[in-house]
């Protein structure tokens, strides 16, 4: 009886943040869907289809195209580093790249840019003291982008996988050991297979991460690489045809679509990893 | 922009414990080269920042960039801006997330995977779409709702002095952290029985909500309003869409004008989130020494 109240009353200590997220967060994101099917006052796919053509397209795909590569590449360093890390006999070490990695995960946005800007921009330091700009170096491009987003990117992962690392237990190596195993198979049948949910997971993480940057592709170059954050931060600051204003709202929904369906891999994984690694 | 992420505690290694040795002298190798690498991609730009802003043209060394950020005009009145929409978020997350997260476990363990759910949202829908689903409210509300009192409102939380606005905005992108290290800091204390205790004592539940709880939280509840304020202090997107003058924004404006200064505000910045993050982690190593 009394418990039943207790219940009944501490449901309602969630309802203000309950109600808060549904009107902060649910109005606009319903608008955003409204206003995609509408345009010019009656509903229609318009402005969806518009943004799957032409130079739109090429954006979302070139978003997708840089996250992919980010995630890969940051998946499979930032796993190394942490393996590193993990096995080595220094404790001091293994605190500060975790320290360290904290950090840098969160270091992203307008400072990053500028900080690979001073080191590696048109009259970086690097640049101007190896003379790299007469070898037609430019950190303004794909390229660019993708060695600035592994900046965070590799650090995040690190993050990611050094529970998960530290989640393998000796008593597995030592058992694979004693029946014969080299170290080859000791990671290709118990470690990669016990560790995969985690290296996924943090795979996942990069890319939403990248998928998502806007700040710091904005401070380094500025349009000239297709990114859909750019093409909506455009559309949404008026740099559109009259009419087409809706047009950033439809990208939005791209790109929420396309994070929706990354991380609805990850959570499976999620869970599956938790299974093995307590 | 910059995502915050969980920090992994760079105390918890029973697993790396000594007695892995005996293995053959390759992997020593391939490790000290992974590191080698990392240092120096990871080193390399911090210092080459730093050396872009102390570089002077004709004497070589100056450090006048740094002295220039607190002349340079708006500096003061953007991150003034910024750190009082850090603590208004801060407030606002906690009093929102840390009720239901005690709900939660003391009652209402149903509403665990929907919480769950509201805040891996923020997580999954990028900043930019957020902030053009607002922007489109924000132009919108003014037609719709012309003859309301909700359009005051509308036109309130877009005063540029304090965007109340940029707050909702930041509680919702700050709620699944505040919310997982509240909930990490609940899980660490025994909240039912300590709560049980207080109210066979006649404690009321706000008592028990102020008196029992939240000074057993005091770490988690730091935890939370740590990364709020290095998202917010941090947060671009939505503050440049919405044209507000918040200190990233700052950052990037003055960027065309004096390259040299925008580069050492964002060492400086830098230096900022390390130490409130330091500070983070030290925090949460005195409590597990204390528990």
């Amino acid at each position: 009886m009394r418990d039943s109240r207790t219940r009944s009353k501490s449901r309602w200590a969630a309802l203000p943040l309950l109600v808060f997220v549904v009107i902060v967060f649910g109005v606009p994101m319903l608008v955003l869907l409204g206003g995609t099917f509408t345009k010019e006052g009656t509903l229609s796919t318009a402005n969806l289809t518009e943004s799957l053509q032409g130079a739109y397209l090429t954006a979302l795909a070139g978003s997708v195209k840089l996250s992919a590569l980010v995630a890969v590449l940051g998946g499979v360093l930032g796993t190394f580093l942490a393996q590193a890390v993990v096995t080595s006999r220094f404790r001091a070490l293994r605190e500060a790249v975790l320290t360290a990695s904290g950090v840098l995960a969160n270091f992203g946005g307008v400072p990053l840019a500028f900080a690979w800007i001073a080191t590696l921009g048109n009259s970086g330091v690097v640049t101007t003291t190896l003379g790299l700009g007469a070898h037609g170096w430019s950190l303004y491009n794909f390229w660019g982008l993708t060695l600035v987003y592994l900046y965070f990117s590799i650090p995040l992962q690190v993050l990611t996988v050094v529970p998960a690392l530290d989640g393998l237990r000796p008593q597995w190596r030592e058992a694979a050991q004693n029946n014969g195993a080299s170290t080859w198979q000791f990671w290709r049948y118990v470690g990669i297979p016990v560790l995969t949910p985690a290296l996924l997971g943090g795979v996942v993480l990069l890319f939403g991460g990248a998928f998502s940057a806007y700040a710091t592709a904005q401070a380094m170059v500025g349009s000239t690489v297709p990114l859909v954050t750019l093409k909506i931060a455009d559309a949404l600051t008026g740099n559109v045809l009259i009419g087409h204003e809706n047009v950033a709202l439809a990208l939005s929904l791209d790109m929420i679509v396309v994070a929706g369906l990354v991380m609805a891999v990850y959570l499976p994984l999620q869970r599956r990893s938790a299974r093995w690694l307590r | 922009m910059a995502s915050l992420t969980p920090q992994v505690s760079t105390q918890l290694a029973p697993a790396t414990a000594p007695g892995r040795g005996g293995r053959p002298r390759r992997p020593r190798v391939w490790r000290g080269v992974v590191l080698v690498l990392a240092a120096v991609y990871f080193l390399v730009p911090l210092i080459a920042s730093f050396v872009f802003t102390v570089k002077a043209p004709d004497q070589g060394f100056s450090l006048d960039a740094y002295g220039q950020i607190f002349s340079a005009e708006g500096f003061g009145g953007s991150l003034l801006l910024s750190l009082g929409l850090g603590v208004a978020t801060i407030v606002l997350v906690l009093l929102l997330t840390l009720p239901a997260a005690v709900a939660v476990r003391l009652g209402a363990p149903g509403l665990r995977p929907v919480l769950e759910v509201v805040c891996t949202l923020p997580l999954v829908v990028p900043p930019i779409t957020f902030v053009a689903g607002i922007s489109t409210v924000l132009r919108w509300g003014p037609d719709y709702l012309a003859s309301t009192p909700l359009y005051q409102t509308i036109i309130a939380v877009q005063n540029p002095d304090f965007p109340v606005v940029l707050v909702l905005a930041y509680v919702v992108l700050a709620l699944p952290f505040a919310y997982r290290s509240l909930d990490a800091g609940l899980g660490a204390i025994d909240v039912r029985t300590l709560s049980e205790a207080a109210r066979n004592l006649g404690a009321s539940w706000p008592h028990v909500l102020l008196r029992v709880i939240i000074p057993n939280m005091r770490s988690a509840m730091a935890s939370a309003s740590f990364l709020t304020l290095a998202l917010v202090l941090g947060e671009f997107t939505i503050a440049r869409l919405l044209s507000f003058q918040t200190f990233p924004n700052w950052i990037y404006r003055i960027s065309g004008s004096q390259a040299q200064v925008s580069v050492a505000v964002s060492v400086f910045s830098l230096l900022i989130t390390w130490l409130l993050l330091l500070a983070l982690s030290s925090a949460g190593a005195r409590q597990r020494s204390g528990s």
